[in-house]
């Protein structure tokens, strides 16, 4: 709690280009900072790296979501043309042995999965949709989805403090250094 | 990580001149290669205006004096299927043998011209073709709307609509299942989860583009607008926590569509493949079948997209370049379906079987060029009787091999008129190898005592031209209500967005083009001036920024400085 009595989500800062946004994440990095996030309107190549990010999780989501969909075609098509109802058609057998035949359902059951994942798995990890958040409560924000470039520190970052915080921003080279409150 | 370059931003390593030793050609070309996707050096703000703008601006005429004959059209669509639905199926032209005729040809039309949108969306990302950006999400559009069309037709072909819940997997009312080892079985997830993937795909990369249009209807004071972009931005701030796992998900998506795109046109072909019919029985159709779909999908993505960069002025963001590379994929894809027409041919012959035989030559080919031949080599050639469908496989022939051909001359790729004209050919040229493909195999069967030629109905005629009308409506809601171009995709591939380059890049941008946004100051006017074409945009170190070619002249900058500020103060 700030004296104001609302609560401080964080430090808030400008930078001109998305170059001079990536050596502010490098330094910021550097610092040792944990909590915070650069803002632009577009993914800047290598960004991972200069925040010090390993790769994303989503992969593994996927994976295990396509392998849930082989499984479920595997179990459609066998269960039901091996166990519950074989049905002989154009005199062909119904052993385990036709499964070449399965496969095109395998496969776009596979994809289907995967992609229900690589979607959901990519909103859940993002804690989206979120529609409220405090850095809305900034007027200068919304040019985060047109043209500028923004670096984030939360307050809840163990190494956050106010004065220093704001120092290291412009230090960075940021401008217009703001304050963000979670209420506004 | 930091590079040598990055850690000293400040200093730009020269551009090294072409080698004295390159052929003006080669120059050229290189010059070429290297010109910005994005022409006139836009700025970020610029990008997002001008996409922005056309959902924000009020309608223009045009757009209802398209929509209203593509709505009525669309209502013929739902009339024709309706009167289907109360009457029966015989309200089409089928008939035995011709149990397939307009119904699969124009479900497998349309479902091919959706491919071109994944091939764009998905292949063309993972292979690294950054121009994809400026078209991407247009095609996607199409794809989903296309696929839409394509829906309809195997869905009410059941006849009984009702029972259309028998192509679903789930036991009858006999506890029988259906045959999984069917490839119309096969069709329905093919064709479902390839639309679900694209719906995802397409809604994926919507995401960012979203929340602009909501950030600008806030900053705008339109409420409503906000609301409703807000919601389906689902809250996207743009974090790079945030980029990072949307980056990620992006590029499954794209490797997973890419395999399932050409599974689905695979499959479609499989419907004809699997069987015995003289004419369908081809190992050659799964990669002929996705390549004829690449290749009718690319002409319809041009006939989509040249009158859209026309009625907006998009020609910095879909300029020259991008059509010329998109004539260039419906050259190499039409021949390669020109390969595949002759191979089926050869093959026929080949194969020493007197019904593949006749399927390709006596009730497709004989026709003028058989007679042409018979008069030159008498001896060699006999006569034929004209084909039944003689005219369908010349127009499939003649529209399909030889008017792309026309794009091996660059001046052919760069005239719209020529580009769109040889489109126009292609798409009925593609809808005419369907109905040859379809048709003509069934209709001289076997048996010669139950051959019989198809006769569409007006309910077959009404009906497909309907499909334009739903086709066009969606498309046209669609460029109407969401942006149809992928803005924070294009921003990415600008020079600005590299953060590896120094400040700014080496693209025409004076100094920081972000800093206290050089396009707002009147000098950033400059930016718009156009120069003749081929040249490559120079430096900054060397002055006024130089744009790259386009051969269109500059139009003014919308985002004026004065409206942009004023838009900005008003909050």
């Amino acid at each position: 709690m700030t004296t104001t009595g609302r609560k401080l989500y964080g430090v808030a800062a400008e930078l001109p280009t998305a170059a001079d946004l990536f050596h502010a994440a490098e330094q910021i990095r550097d610092a040792g900072f944990k909590r915070w996030d650069v803002f632009s309107p577009f993914p800047i190549h290598g960004m991972d790296n200069a925040m010090g990010l390993g790769k994303s999780a989503v992969s593994y989501i996927v994976l295990c979501c396509g392998l849930t969909g082989t499984a479920t075609a595997l179990l459609l098509e066998l269960g039901s043309a091996l166990y519950l109802y074989p049905l002989v058609v154009q005199g062909k057998p119904t052993n385990i042995f036709t499964i070449p035949a399965f496969f095109p359902v395998i496969f776009e059951l596979t994809v289907l999965f995967s992609a229900f994942g690589a979607v959901f798995g990519m909103l859940a990890l993002n804690l989206l949709p979120r529609w409220n958040h405090p850095l809305f409560n900034w007027d200068r924000f919304a040019a985060a989805s047109d043209d500028a470039f923004f670096v984030v520190v939360e307050a809840s970052d163990a190494r956050f403090s106010e004065t220093e915080t704001q120092n290291l921003l412009t230090k960075v080279g940021g401008t217009n250094v703001t304050l963000i409150y979670d209420e506004d | 990580m930091a590079s040598a370059a990055t850690a000293n931003p400040g200093e730009h390593l020269p551009e090294p001149p072409p080698p004295a030793s390159l052929n003006p050609k080669a120059a050229a070309l290189l010059a070429d290669l290297r010109t910005p996707l994005v022409s006139h050096g836009r700025s970020l703000n610029w990008i997002s205006h001008k996409i922005s703008n056309i959902v924000e601006a009020k309608t223009p005429l045009w757009w209802w004096i398209a929509f209203v004959p593509s709505f009525l059209l669309m209502l013929v669509c739902f009339g024709g299927f309706a009167y289907l639905i109360f009457t029966g199926v015989g309200v089409w032209g089928e008939n035995q043998p011709v149990a397939w005729a307009w119904d699969i040809t124009n479900f497998v039309f349309w479902i091919g011209i959706g491919h071109a949108g994944t091939l764009i969306s998905a292949i063309l990302f993972l292979t690294r073709q950054r121009w994809r950006t400026a078209v991407n999400r247009a095609a996607e559009a199409m794809t989903l709307f296309a696929v839409m069309c394509a829906g309809l037709y195997p869905g009410l072909h059941v006849g009984r609509v009702w029972m259309a819940w028998f192509l679903a997997p789930v036991p009858n009312q006999y506890a029988i299942w259906p045959n999984f080892r069917s490839p119309l079985l096969w069709d329905v997830f093919a064709v479902s989860t390839y639309f679900t993937v694209s719906v995802l795909f397409w809604f994926t990369g919507l995401i960012p583009d979203l929340a602009t249009l909501r950030d600008r209807a806030k900053t705008r004071g339109k409420t409503l607008q906000a609301y409703a972009y807000g919601f389906f931005a689902l809250g996207w701030r743009g974090g790079n926590r945030q980029w990072r796992h949307y980056e990620m998900a992006y590029l499954l998506l794209a490797a997973l569509s890419t395999p399932l795109v050409l599974s689905v046109h695979t499959i479609v072909s499989f419907d004809f493949a699997t069987s015995v019919v003289p004419g369908w029985h081809t190992t050659i159709f799964p990669p002929y079948f996705v390549a004829g779909a690449i290749f009718g999908g690319f002409a319809m993505v041009l006939t989509l997209m040249i009158p859209m960069r026309y009625l907006y002025q998009l020609q910095d963001l879909i300029t020259a370049r991008h059509i010329d590379v998109m004539c260039k994929i419906i050259l190499l894809t039409g021949t390669i379906v020109g390969y595949a027409y002759i191979m089926e041919f050869f093959v026929s012959w080949y194969s020493g079987n007197q019904y593949e035989q006749w399927a390709f030559l006596r009730s497709r080919a004989a026709g003028p060029v058989t007679e042409f031949l018979h008069y030159l080599f008498p001896n060699t050639f006999p006569v034929l009787p004209r084909a039944p469908y003689w005219w369908a496989y010349y127009c499939m022939m003649g529209f399909n091999v030889l008017s792309p051909q026309f794009f091996w001359f660059r001046w052919c790729r760069r005239n719209l008129w020529m580009v769109m004209f040889v489109c126009m050919l292609v798409n009925a040229g593609m809808w005419f190898e369907r109905f040859v493909i379809i048709v003509t195999s069934i209709a001289r069967d076997y048996l010669p005592s139950s051959w019989s030629m198809f006769h569409p109905t007006w309910v077959d005629m009404w009906t497909f031209t309907g499909t334009f009308g739903l086709f066009l409506t969606l498309f046209l809601l669609f460029i109407r209500f969401l942006p149809m171009i992928a803005i924070a995709e294009v921003k990415g591939v600008t020079p600005q967005a590299d953060p590896h380059t120094g400040h700014g890049g080496g693209f025409g941008f004076a100094a920081g083009p972000q800093a206290e946004p050089t396009h707002l100051q009147p000098g950033g006017e400059s930016m718009a001036v156009t120069s003749e074409s081929g040249t490559r945009p120079r430096r900054s170190t060397e002055g006024a920024a130089v744009p790259a070619t386009d051969t269109h002249p500059a139009e003014p900058v919308r985002a004026t400085p004065a409206d942009t500020q004023g838009r900005k103060k008003k909050k």
